[in-house]
């Protein structure tokens, strides 16, 4: 009995962690139709904001749950003015420019903090036991985050007027700037949400993985796959991607190990691909968020 | 299209492979035996950027996730090049797995009509995997007939030998003779087969698919076509290229060579061939001299390439390069064809 529940813990963090590294990306490409290859950079940075932030003194709830967003949110409005504006509607050129971004992220942090780990920090709260099993409060914590984040979006988007406006220029940008929305001003508080939304998870990730300058690279082939998989809706795609990947990638590494974990992850994506080419809300969910 | 018209064609393609022997056989003479082995490491990764030139560049897929053929060709040369003590199916086995795989994962990605950059994102990610598979193959326990994979470390490739005699192996000079001669028979190759009616459907397919499909091309096939050939020159690249550096590591399928690739198309230019192949010789020199010194970081400089490039030269050096060339000569012509004309007229008034 203890096993099992250690073991649906284990399943459940894994797929809030999915949902968590993906989340800002799906907003930025449920939204804008920009797919950000420098996202495992922006979550990169998210995590040195952090161990910057705690080295200096900052309290580490602080560092994690306000600066991280902060930081990155804003990295992220001026990405979106210098770089992303003039590629609009061009979406390979936007993807290889965001690849240049993320090169260009890597080789800066590099340049500034040096190649290997800059000083760790160590996950707070403590263990907490599931009878003769033990897991790891931060893990707990990291899976309530999780939810909170989805309602938060969620609320964002059906209760607020700016989720009323940004849903608006999302389904029609023409309509939207002829009823007097400034898109390209929706498009840059957007981009800047979704980049907060990633460093906030890059810095909440930061005390469990450690920070690296390419630690970017780790993350993003598990993000793309999730929101490509869970297709166009933000919220119901990035939901749906990350339990059912997360759900097989659990389940094959409790199995086997790991290394088939990842491999069974993809193959799954891959497989689903073929038949939902649109993703899960290509085909169920269609009119969810 | 009839022979003649053919030649007619591929005349460039003969020039710049004319170049190339000559350099093949010259190089030797002239250079030192350190800079024909850097020199062959470059060549195999010229042999990439072919590989990529041409299935993005004439058949308008994103692939994003060319080094994992190239890769993937690497250690299946490497491993059966140990199994079978020798390296002549070795190189045939190379070719064969990452082509199969390629027409695998092209059957999916095709004829699920993953849209373009989906498939990017979806080989980036499948190249990626890899990466993270074979780095945690660390152990004794992996291995694959005799080859022990090690992980991080990589396996040491077995040189290259004369055909059927595993005996009498190549010396690093010999290897860069094989390597030129390799990518100018796939530069030849890859230029003819663009002349051909399939490769002229697959450049039809990528100015504009439902026009192809309306004129009864299976643009789904062709694409897998296209894809699975040049996974195979991209294997025939890695073959060479473990080769010229001795060993494979999983440090072949990260991000920074996946990015790499794609930028040596985007600077030589899209939908030219030696374009690709002279930017990649131009970056590999590039990368080598920032290698030496701290101030500026690699992948800065290849950031600020990328960016630079994708915003400000879309097309890339060799289209921007002939464009401007000639943009000079048609005024002079039409001067010339205005001559003629005048002369004629004047012949007939007299």
């Amino acid at each position: 009995m203890d096993l099992v529940v250690a073991v649906l813990f284990q399943l459940v963090y894994g797929i809030a962690n999915l949902a968590l590294i993906s989340l800002g990306l799906a907003i930025i490409f449920g939204m804008m139709r920009v797919i950000n290859l420098a996202h495992g950079e922006f979550l990169m940075l998210g995590g040195y904001t952090v161990v910057v932030a705690t080295n200096a003194g900052v309290n580490i709830w602080v560092a994690m749950l306000i600066l991280a967003p902060l930081v990155v949110g804003i990295i992220g409005v001026i990405v979106e003015r210098l770089l992303i504006r003039w590629l609009y509607g061009r979406m390979v050129d936007t993807l290889l420019a965001t690849w240049g971004l993320s090169l260009l992220l890597i080789g800066l942090v590099t340049s500034i903090f040096g190649a290997s780990t800059a000083t760790t920090i160590s996950p707070p709260l403590g263990i907490i036991r599931i009878g003769d099993y033990s897991a790891s409060g931060y893990e707990l914590f990291l899976v309530g985050v999780t939810i909170a984040l989805f309602i938060a979006v969620y609320a964002t988007l059906k209760l607020t007027k700016l989720g009323l406006v940004a849903r608006g220029t999302m389904q029609n940008p023409e309509m939207s700037s002829a009823l007097g929305v400034s898109t390209t001003r929706v498009y840059m508080i957007t981009f800047g949400l979704g980049a907060a939304v990633t460093g906030l998870a890059g810095g909440l990730l930061a005390p469990v993985t450690g920070v690296l300058p390419t630690i970017g690279a780790t993350y993003i082939a598990k993000a793309f796959i999730t929101v490509i998989s869970g297709g166009a809706s933000i919220l119901a795609g990035t939901a749906s991607g990350s339990v059912l990947l997360g759900g097989i990638n659990g389940i094959f590494s409790f199995l086997t190990g790991p290394t088939i974990g990842e491999v069974a992850l993809l193959v799954a994506a891959i497989l689903l691909l073929r038949l939902m080419p649109r993703g899960i809300t290509g085909r169920f969910f269609r009119k969810s968020l | 299209m009839n022979g003649r018209d053919t030649l007619r064609k591929m005349r460039p393609v003969f020039v710049f492979a004319l170049i190339g022997v000559i350099f093949m056989f010259t190089a030797p003479y002239v250079l030192q035996l350190f800079t024909i082995i850097n020199l062959t490491t470059a060549i195999a990764l010229a042999v990439l950027a072919l590989s990529l030139a041409l299935v993005w560049g004439f058949g308008g897929i994103l692939c994003f996730g060319q080094v994992a053929f190239f890769g993937l060709g690497a250690y299946a040369y490497t491993i059966a090049a140990i199994n079978f003590g020798g390296s002549t199916w070795a190189i045939l086995v190379a070719i064969m797995v990452a082509s199969a795989f390629a027409a695998l994962l092209g059957y999916f990605v095709f004829f699920g009509r993953v849209s373009d950059v989906y498939l990017g994102v979806i080989t980036l990610t499948v190249t990626l995997i890899f990466f993270s598979l074979i780095r945690r193959t660390s152990g004794p326990e992996y291995t694959i007939g005799k080859a022990l994979m090690g992980g991080f470390n990589g396996i040491t490739s077995p040189p290259l030998n004369l055909p059927w005699d595993a005996g009498s192996f190549l010396f690093p000079e010999h290897v860069f003779y094989v390597a030129m001669a390799a990518l100018i028979l796939c530069y030849v190759f890859c230029g003819w087969l663009v002349t051909t009616h399939f490769g002229r459907v697959c450049v039809g397919i990528r100015e504009n698919e439902l026009r192809a499909e309306l004129l009864g091309y299976d643009s789904r096939l062709y694409k897998l076509g296209i894809f699975t050939i040049s996974a195979g020159i991209a294997a025939i690249g890695g073959v060479l290229f473990c080769n010229g550096v001795g060993r494979i590591t999983p440090d072949v399928f990260n991000l920074y060579n996946a990015a790499l690739t794609i930028i040596w198309v985007i600077v030589g230019g899209r939908g030219t061939l030696i374009g690709p192949i002279v930017a990649t010789f131009g970056l590999f020199y590039l990368t080598s001299a920032l290698g030496g010194q701290s101030l500026f970081n690699n992948n800065l400089v290849l950031g600020i390439i990328l960016i630079f490039f994708v915003l400000l030269v879309p097309k890339g050096l060799a289209p921007t390069v002939t464009d401007w060339f000639t943009r000079r000569r048609k005024p002079r012509r039409a001067a010339g064809r205005r001559r003629r004309a005048a002369r004629r007229t004047g012949a007939t008034e007299a």
